[in-house]
């Protein structure tokens, strides 16, 4: 090819990029109308508030975005996932507290039994994952229909074990001392555990990219959704990949479980259903597969339910149904969706 | 003469409910490149994807190196030394130039490394496209990109399926002189309508027709029976 048709090709991707970077600079200055109504400390208060709560999203999100974005598959098990998850890491929570690491003790071990929490968390997840993947999701690929009403069953047996394990009563989970309680910085109000959630959802929003985009398997799972004949052709087990994708999911909503628990200290059986309308708004807002579309789409639904819910508490619900109509209309693959 | 290195013996295959290959047995021999030739429809593209466990036999045996294959995931038959690239979608668009030669080293190590270095010698107007989406490649290009993607890889068998659909002549002159230093060092089976660049190609061939094989001989054989051509091929 010479450069004059590089540079064509060049062009025609600039104008394309174009509306997409205009409608992204339409959506950040809309987070700043707010300044209209309140001070500067009440905004950033909420911001914070806001980014706390859309990274506790992106959590339940990304694992969405690998099974519903990526591999196409509606999965209405994700928030049973999310629930046993979070149960697992109520448990180990609760059974550091005794030993003076949680609600007590250094903030190493504070540290320490959160991230106990969420490794056992992820783990009791990804099996669950590769379980439902193995005996269900194999058999209903490319089906939406059988993948609604399989889900819908996987999800209530795995709510009855989560109910035989833990009863069906909500339960208190114990804060680790070294992440509970406020601190007001420059007038700002910032709730601890709120600054840990936002340090996590970065963390794997930016493991989430690394792997996706930088190493081999990160290749070989955007081949395999892309052209299952080709990978296979290749010399990749295909169906182990995308079994060991859903795991992936289900633990990342496990993970996403045991830090909503802990934010809320408490855990209830049918907790993950709310989120899970949330999480969907937020792949769909994002672009269905885009991890980074999700980790936007997860911050705006964060924002715009906090200033909603200050400015005008009835709207906060119904605002990111309007965001998401507003968006699809202009962009209808989504704010980071392929065209 | 050497053990062929694939056989078929009698392989039936279903799509569905149709019938498309209705006992297939050939012999092809190590070395070179032998043409899988038919007319649209006759079932080339269903003998490749069977060969490679795409889709599956429901009858017959496939051997491979001497060793059954029927029953095995197409996985791995390529990690047996099997190398693919289909009619269509044979590369990944949505992946970069590189990624999609990364894809195709089922091993990353120097040896790979050292045939990436030859397959780029290949077709050096993909150095150029390197950090490209290869979904913006020109068709030539893509067709470059799928037949080097599986070279990267020492297979033992490639099988190739009409790689000069829809190119310019020029490019598919450049494809030919490619083709010929490929079958060089690897067996090929190629399936290819382009009756000039098969025989430039090719040694000896095989025809297909309604799912039967109906001829096997040498190309150059072939080329002097115009009857048989015209029967067969409709050339
Ligand atoms: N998915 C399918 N469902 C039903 N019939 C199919 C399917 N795929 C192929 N066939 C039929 O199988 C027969 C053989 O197809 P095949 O693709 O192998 O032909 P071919 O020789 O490669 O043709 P061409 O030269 O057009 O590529 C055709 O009659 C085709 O209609
Ligand atoms: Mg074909």
């Amino acid at each position: 090819m010479n450069t004059s048709s590089t540079l064509a090709l060049k062009n025609e991707t600039k104008t394309v990029n174009f509306k997409k970077y205009l409608l992204r600079g339409c959506i950040a200055g809309l987070f700043l109308l707010p300044l209209v109504w309140m001070d500067l400390q009440t905004y950033l208060t909420l911001m914070v508030a806001g980014l706390s709560l859309g990274m506790l999203i992106f959590l339940i999100a990304s694992g969405l975005t690998l099974i519903f974005g990526l591999m196409d598959v509606l999965n209405l098990a994700h928030a049973a996932f999310f629930a046993f998850g979070a149960y697992a890491g109520y448990s180990i929570l609760n059974l550091l507290n005794p030993l003076g690491w949680v609600e007590t003790g250094s903030f190493l071990q504070s540290i320490i039994s959160l991230g106990l929490a969420l490794l056992v968390a992820a783990l009791v997840g990804g099996i669950l994952g590769f379980i439902t993947e193995k005996l269900v999701i194999k058999k209903v690929y490319g089906d939406h229909l059988m993948q609604i009403l399989v889900t819908v069953g996987v999800s209530f047996v795995i709510v009855e074990i989560l109910k035989i394990i833990w009863g069906v009563n909500d339960e208190v989970v114990p804060m680790p001392m070294g992440f509970s309680g406020s601190s007001i910085v420059f007038g700002v109000f910032i709730e601890h555990f709120r600054v840990v959630a936002i340090v996590i959802g970065l963390m794997v929003y930016a493991g989430l990219q690394l792997i996706l985009k930088k190493t081999k398997i990160g290749i070989i799972v955007r081949a395999g959704v892309e052209n299952q004949e080709i990978v296979q052709a290749t010399g990749y087990n295909i169906s182990l990949i995308f079994t060991l994708i859903f795991a992936a999911g289900a633990a990342l909503a496990a993970v996403g479980g045991t830090m909503m628990g802990i934010f809320n200290q408490a855990v209830d059986p049918y907790m993950g259903d709310q989120f899970l309308i949330f999480a969907l708004i937020v792949v769909i807002i994002g672009g269905m597969g885009s991890v980074t579309g999700s980790f936007v789409g997860a911050i705006i639904v964060g924002l715009a339910f906090n200033y909603f819910a200050y400015l005008a508490p009835k709207l906060a619900l119904g605002v990111n149904f309007m965001i998401m109509a507003i968006i699809l209309l202009i962009r209808p693959k989504g704010l980071f969706g392929k065209d | 003469m050497s053990d062929p290195i694939l056989s078929l013996k009698n392989v039936h295959t279903h799509i569905e409910q149709h019938h498309i290959l209705q006992g297939v047995s050939f012999d092809i021999n190590p070395g070179g490149a032998t043409i899988l030739l038919g007319r649209n429809g006759a079932g080339k593209s269903t003998t490749l994807k069977t060969v490679m466990g795409l889709l599956p036999a429901s009858n017959g045996s496939i051997l491979f190196k001497g060793r059954g294959i029927n029953k095995k995931k197409p996985y791995e038959i390529a990690r047996m030394g099997m190398g693919f690239v289909p009619e269509d979608k044979a590369i990944l668009a949505t992946l970069t130039v590189e990624e999609n030669f990364r894809l195709s080293m089922l091993n990353e190590n120097e040896k790979s490394h050292e045939n990436l270095e030859e397959v780029l010698d290949l077709f050096p107007a993909l150095k150029k496209f390197w950090k490209t989406q290869a979904g913006l490649l020109s068709g030539g290009q893509k067709q470059m990109l799928a037949i080097a993607r599986v070279l990267v890889c020492d297979h033992s068998l490639l099988l190739i399926d009409e790689p000069s659909k829809g190119l310019a002549p020029i490019v598919v002159e450049q494809l030919g002189e490619s083709l010929i230093k490929i079958k060089d060092k690897t067996k090929v089976i190629l399936v290819e309508q382009n009756f000039n660049l098969a025989r430039q190609v090719g040694l000896d061939c095989f025809i297909l027709d309604d799912g039967h094989v109906v001829y096997q001989g040498l190309m150059e054989e072939l080329a002097k029976d115009k009857a048989l051509m015209k029967n067969y091929l409709g050339i």
